[in-house]
């Protein structure tokens, strides 16, 4: 299994014969910035990785339209796109919105394909706290793209009680 | 029978890329929220949602959505097309408690 | 003519300061009141004024389909005696709270529907706050929307505005605080995270992001008074309705909004 960037294995080959075997592609990965573990609060890297099923996640590409001052988190409306021609050659065949600080890091997550025309999506979530965000886009070569934005949310939505 | 909006352009032409925008009725109990008596309100979520293209040519699901708790109640959720021919466009919604609405809207080109 | 005006002419020291002050008194005042809209986050304002995205319409499609619907021993639906809703209604809402002369007493605009219901459907009332009064109310009230609030100018309807100007200028709750210490002196600056409006009341019903659905003016009443720890008034009481009635004269001239989104 790669080791993503970022992602320190606990068993198996030592890290060295790893870093060793995996130098040419880990330079070239290195030269890209990434998103994974080395950013991200555990928790959040794990969903991320998740969806990326193993393929190193680049920080591009990726659109996260969202306010960053949210005055209720009940209902904020957020869009996720990606610049993609959506051929059948080459195209985003998923998308998904991951959080930080929600009882559970999923928000969403879509297929698309050449049929969709377009990859860009739009709903509108709850957000519990002022946290990051991290949409990831999946393309049809295994690739993994994303962007992440901090927001801030001055009331709660999740866990109070009715007003 | 969950009160449902669909919104498309009137007119799209063959080789469009359209938005098709949706609003369902839906409380999307997240299952973390306390009710007046302080207990919390189980969940009831929708949890997926569909699209299926029916061209005049071919009957194909052009997208598909996992929803979670953090998508906010009456769920609004927008998605590209890409018009291959007039045809219909079947919406299904599915979640928690054998929860399940479908909406045919017809799509006729310009 | 703005007093700046009248400044840059030189008609000497006392003579030009009478004249000034003549013209600043005759000038009409800007007129101060904005909507909640106004103060709302772009996202926000962006969901209301996109009918394809805002919430409410869920209401209102329920209440343009009750508007069909036979009800009652009439078999009548609304339709029936008013047509098309967009024609009949239109500014109907916006000359709301009026008097109601059996009652000898102001009625709202919900009230006004179930009376229709009971006297000439003779139906079953509709329960406040339950989606057929909120759709029908939001679907009638949607038919003034742009056009200006306009409640009656009736001697009648005096005592009842006087009734509502005087609790909306009366402390209450634990809190010990008014309306109008809030939504008058201190509109514009901030209770917690949140800017405070000027409380017109031009949207409602409101799709309510802090309720996840859509209610009425007098829920969001009762949300502001549980907030300064007062007992809320009753729905549908006598005072409540003397509030509707002050608080539509207060914004007499602003754009009815409804279906509203509000934070």
């Amino acid at each position: 299994m790669r080791a993503p960037h970022g992602v320190t294995l606990a068993q198996g080959p030592t890290r060295r014969n790893l870093l060793t075997a995996g130098a040419g592609l880990g330079a070239a990965l290195l030269a890209t910035r990434s998103v994974c573990a080395a950013d991200l609060p555990p928790e959040l890297a794990v969903a991320v990785l998740g969806f990326a099923r193993g393929a190193p996640v680049r920080e591009g590409r990726v659109a996260l339209e969202i306010a960053e001052l949210v005055e209720n988190g009940n209902a904020v409306p957020v869009t996720v796109s990606v610049s993609s021609p959506m051929t059948a050659s080459d195209h985003v065949v998923a998308l998904a919105l991951f959080n930080e600080r929600n009882p559970q890091r999923d928000v969403f997550s879509a297929r698309l394909g050449p049929r969709s025309g377009r990859a860009r999506v739009s709903t509108r979530i709850r957000l519990a706290t002022s946290q990051k965000l991290v949409a990831v886009a999946r393309m049809n070569d295994g690739s993994c793209w994303s962007r992440s934005v901090d927001v801030i949310v001055t009331l709660a939505a999740c866990i109070e009680g009715d007003g | 029978m969950a009160r449902t909006l669909i919104n498309l352009p009137p007119a799209p032409k063959q080789g469009d890329v359209i938005e098709v925008r949706t609003l369902i009725a839906h409380p999307m109990e997240s299952g973390y929220r306390p009710g007046a008596d302080g207990k919390v309100l189980p969940r009831d979520l929708i949890r997926r949602f569909s699209c299926l293209y029916d061209d005049g040519t071919s009957r194909e699901q052009v997208f598909q959505a996992e929803l979670h708790a953090a998508i906010a109640a009456n769920p609004y959720l927008t998605f590209p097309l890409l018009v291959t021919g007039a045809g219909t466009l079947t919406l299904v919604w599915e979640g928690d408690n054998g929860f399940t609405q479908t909406e045919s809207v017809a799509l006729r080109l310009g | 003519m703005t007093c700046g005006a009248w400044r840059t002419r030189r008609w000497g020291g006392v003579l030009g300061a009478a004249v000034w002050l003549m013209a600043c008194a005759s000038a009409p005042a800007p007129d101060t009141r904005r909507s909640g809209f106004d103060f709302m986050s772009p996202a926000t304002q962006a969901m209301q004024r996109d009918d394809s995205q805002n919430p409410a319409m869920l209401w209102v499609q329920e209440g343009a389909s009750l508007w069909e619907r036979k009800a009652g021993r009439s078999a009548l639906a609304c339709a029936d005696c008013h047509a098309a809703a967009a024609s009949s209604m239109r500014g109907v809402a916006s000359r709301y709270p009026a008097f109601d002369t059996a009652s000898q007493q102001p009625l709202t605009l919900g009230q006004r529907i179930n009376q229709c219901r009971e006297r000439r459907q003779q139906a079953g009332v509709l329960v406040p706050e339950s989606l057929a009064w909120l759709g029908l109310e939001s679907f009638v009230a949607m038919q003034s929307r742009g056009l200006p609030m306009d409640p009656p100018v009736d001697a009648r309807l005096a005592p009842f505005v006087q009734r509502g100007a005087q609790l909306f200028e009366q402390r209450m709750g634990q809190l010990d605080l008014s309306c109008a210490q809030c939504h008058t002196q201190r509109a514009g600056q901030r209770l917690g995270g949140s800017v405070i409006p000027q409380a017109h009341a031009t949207g409602y019903p409101i799709y309510r992001l802090e309720w996840q659905g859509m209610g009425s003016l007098q829920r969001r009443i009762r949300n502001c008074m549980t907030g300064v720890r007062a007992e809320p008034f009753a729905f549908g009481g006598p005072e409540m309705v003397a509030l509707e009635l002050y608080l539509a004269v207060r914004a007499r001239g602003l754009a009815v909004e409804t279906p509203a989104v509000r934070p």
